[in-house]
């Protein structure tokens, strides 16, 4: 079966969900820009959208419609090529409507998993959940041609425990999708010792078709990026609980305080606390229980994580995109309040922020915003300088900041010593392209 | 063309400024004016200086093309909405694509020969930020033969002076040709920071030279041989200005001194089905820029200051060559030598021309005339220039098309 023949019948299971939809979208833009080929025109190309809400369903296909447009008006000038037989398509109006029509002529919605038995190569990206991956995907297996494929797009169950109890043997591998899936630039692809050979290619050349950056981890539970972001989420929970207990203040002031030193001081795209919600508390709590039994050694959970959902405070995104609240409170995209864990309220940053941040003492004068560092030619050397300046600083902020930035070397260097990495590079271009940092977390700046 | 059997005269200019990407005011994701704002804008602000709506006799609006960038026709329609006393009043809307501006021009210098008028009030308008550009491109290729819109490029007019630069490049060179493109701009930005209504005014870039010699034409994300700093933006604009007899500057109380008299003017149209017969050569500007000056009774070294329609840095170079500044293939050294820069042989465009103030396509003919307006009679502040005794005379050149409607005047102090 070639490339293209492999893509005429695709499903994508959990399709409206966060990452479903990303991976739709992508998956739905390859199957029309390769049905476009002069040589594919007479074929059929079908993507069955799974998933279990219709409501979720009819989301979907606003979504697609909004974000193909944009597609679609980033690459005019080849589409005008691709449909230059077309008499009827003058304007880049028409020619722009027409791949949008194209593209969604190619998705089929549907509810039954049904849809999928007669599919070629199967997207999972339904809940953390390895029983019902394994039930799901079983269901497939026994009713399709055992020419299909299975990815998952699982971000911590390893892949060998879906392929056994599913019965997938070699048909299957990880191929991790970083969120939002159409904006990422990373894919986490995970094989397991049975994976065939033309399974990985196919991957290779779907990834590169997708401009995706492909970086190989091995199977173990988290694999690299949540290896390293539950790592480092944990040691931002606990830093929390402890700045309070040391400076006897409440933990709201110190969740503050922790979330400022890891964007701020850290360069990084959100603090810690922002990356939990915008993950879902639910969603961090969930991988760090699939990953915790495969690391006897360590204790990946943590007790506010369940207080918070017991409390009713789960993070997320809305299917707008838009934050729910979590550990903070957002208005308009920005930290407006923090979570009071126990008077189970939010209190407005206005009320303490001055307090804390004086606390935390200034930041120093070369310090960079992590957007800033985006387009920047010399950002090692400017970097370098900040942090170097953070170091001498005496500081509270600058010495929990450098203490945050050493222990995240250390998971890093972890994850490479565990052999869940290759090497380095690897880690530092997960968390580069994966979780947009500015630099890797394995670096010199905090020794 | 007869000479003018009257005198003429033009003043109380206004610009409103060019709003679009470059300005720190624009947010694409904000409500922004509507058209009606700029109309009324620069409709009020050229009365205020008139004396008021009782002094206009008639009234002219060149737009290219409201009806698909603001789903709004009519547009003479709005004339009264600018003050309601010129209800009653005759008002026209003029178009040539972007020679709108300049149709609205000599449409109210030819109300002012015919005696029908003393006053006009003459504008010229178009609000482009209400679509992306690359929705915006298939609206301004309406200034092409529709029937060549298929197999034209998706930037339908990048796409045409791409092929005039590819042209140009091959005859004369590649590499003295982008030194040429890359001054051009350079001069359009240096000049649009000494306009505070320029599109441009707030760049800050220390080396816009540098820049733009550095950035390649990359036909794969855009056309083949332009890069986007050789283009105009996309601009929301209006500009106006009063057109007088020598009577209607006395009903108005404006001194001579502070008018522009139009000496001579020149207006040419090359059938738009037809292809250009040379891509080097723009042979309409040729033409009416001649027209004009030979109206005048002027030849072109007593010109002092130039505003051409430079929608692409190309157009500009071709422009230096038609009015025989530089012969031919040798326009881009020209530019390139620093001729046409505020303080050298022949300043262009001093206030930043297309590239650099901005191009509301059918208001950038009346923008040219402001800014000579301002220049001519000393009002230009930061932006201004010396005007030498020996070459008294300011030229515009304002282009609709791929040199298919032209309109340029010669102007002199009143």
């Amino acid at each position: 079966m070639t490339y293209e023949e492999r893509l005429q019948n695709v499903s994508v299971l959990g399709a409206a969900g966060k990452m479903g939809s990303g991976i739709l979208l992508l998956t739905a833009v390859e199957m029309a820009d390769q049905s476009l080929k002069p040589e594919n025109k007479d074929k059929t190309f079908v993507l069955n959208a799974i998933d279990v809400s219709p409501q979720g369903l009819s989301g979907l296909m606003n979504y697609l419609r909004g974000q193909v447009r944009k597609l679609a008006e980033k690459k005019t000038v080849w589409l005008r090529t691709m449909y230059a037989d077309r008499d009827d398509l003058i304007e880049n109006f028409d020619i722009i409507d027409e791949y949008i029509f194209h593209v969604l002529n190619i998705v089929r919605p549907s509810t039954v998993i049904e849809a999928a038995f007669r599919s070629n190569l199967v997207f999972e990206a339904i809940i953390e959940n390895k029983d019902l991956k394994v039930k799901l995907l079983s269901q497939i297996r026994q009713n399709c041609s055992e020419n299909t494929w299975f990815f998952t797009n699982t971000s911590s169950v390893p892949i060998n425990l879906i392929e056994s109890e599913a019965g997938l043997n070699g048909r299957i591998l990880g191929f991790h999708f970083y969120n939002p899936p159409a904006v990422q630039k990373l894919v986490e692809m995970i094989t397991t010792g049975n994976t065939k050979e033309d399974v990985k290619e196919f991957a290779l050349a779907y990834a590169k078709n997708l401009r995706k950056v492909i970086v190989p981890s091995n199977d173990h539970a988290g694999f690299i990026g949540n290896g390293h972001f539950m790592r480092d989420a944990l040691h931002g929970l606990q830093e929390a609980e402890a700045l309070a207990a040391d400076k006897d203040i409440p933990l709201y002031k110190a969740i503050y305080m922790i979330n400022k030193i890891t964007q701020d001081y850290l360069v990084r795209p959100m603090g810690i606390f922002q990356l939990i919600d915008y993950v879902g508390i639910d969603v961090v709590s969930f991988i760090m229980s699939v990953m915790n039994p495969y690391h006897e050694d360590e204790e990946i959970q943590h007790h506010l994580l369940d207080k918070m959902l017991e409390q009713g405070v789960k993070g997320g995104q809305y299917s707008s995109g838009d934050q729910k609240d979590g550990f903070l409170k957002y208005k308009g995209g920005k930290v407006f309040a923090v979570w009071d864990i126990h008077k189970q309220e939010y209190v407005e940053l206005e009320k303490f922020k001055d307090e804390c941040d004086e606390m935390l003492g200034d930041l120093p004068e070369s310090n960079v915003a992590w957007k800033s560092t985006l387009r920047m030619k010399n950002k090692e050397e400017v970097l370098k300088a900040f942090f170097d300046d953070l170091k001498k600083l005496d500081t509270l902020g600058a010495k929990l900041a450098v203490k945050y930035g050493r222990r995240s070397k250390e998971i890093g260097e972890q994850l490479v010593n565990s052999k869940v990495a290759r090497n380095i590079d690897d880690v530092n271009t997960v968390m580069l392209t994966g979780f947009f940092h500015a630099y890797g977390p394995v670096n010199n700046f905090f020794d | 063309m007869k000479k003018l059997r009257r005198k003429v005269y033009m003043t109380a200019g206004y610009n409103t400024i060019s709003l679009g990407t470059g300005r720190r005011e624009f947010n694409p994701k904000k409500t922004r004016p509507g058209i009606e704002h700029y109309i009324s804008e620069a409709g009020k602000a050229v009365l205020e200086k008139i004396g008021g709506p009782d002094n206009v006799d008639e009234s002219v609006i060149g737009n290219f093309i409201a009806a698909r960038f603001n789903k709004q026709g009519h547009l003479d329609g709005f004339i009264p909405m600018i003050d309601k006393r010129l209800s009653m009043k005759p008002a026209v809307r003029v178009e040539g694509a972007c020679a709108s501006g300049g149709l609205s021009l000599v449409t109210g210098i030819r109300h002012i020969l015919a005696e029908t008028s003393e006053v006009v009030l003459s504008l010229g308008v178009e609000v482009q930020n209400t679509v992306k550009a690359i929705y915006g491109a298939d609206i301004l290729a309406l200034a092409g033969w529709f029937r060549k819109r298929k197999q034209g490029h998706a930037y339908f007019f990048p796409g045409q002076f791409s092929d005039r630069a590819g042209a140009y490049y091959e005859k004369f060179g590649y590499e003295r040709t982008r030194k040429g493109m890359a001054r051009w701009y350079a001069n359009a930005i240096e000049n649009a920071r000494l306009d505070p209504t320029a599109q441009e005014y707030h760049n800050t870039n220390p080396d816009p030279y540098g820049t733009a010699l550095k950035m390649k034409p990359n036909g794969r994300s855009f056309v083949d041989h332009l890069s986007v700093l050789d283009c105009s933006k996309v601009s929301d604009a209006a500009s106006g200005i009063a057109i007088c007899s020598e009577e209607g500057l006395k009903r108005i109380g404006v001194e001579k001194k502070d008018a522009v008299e139009v000496i001579g003017f020149g207006h040419a149209v090359r059938d738009i089905t037809s292809d250009p017969t040379d891509l080097t050569e723009l042979e309409t500007i040729k033409f009416a820029a001649y027209q004009a000056m030979e109206n005048a009774g002027i030849t072109i070294d007593q010109v002092g200051t130039i505003e051409t329609h430079d929608c692409f840095s190309i157009a500009g170079i071709l422009a230096v060559e038609a009015l025989g500044l530089a012969a031919k293939g040798e326009g881009a050294d020209y530019v390139a030598e620093g001729k046409t820069s505020r303080n050298g042989e022949m300043p262009m465009n001093t206030t930043g021309g297309l590239i650099g103030w901005g191009h509301p396509t059918g208001g950038t003919g009346v923008h040219q005339a402001v800014t000579i307006w301002q220049q001519l009679t000393g009002k230009a502040n930061d932006a201004q220039i010396e005007i030498q005794g020996n070459r008294p005379y300011g030229l515009t050149i304002n282009m609709g098309g791929d040199d298919v409607t032209v309109v340029s005047i010669v102007f002199k102090r009143g």
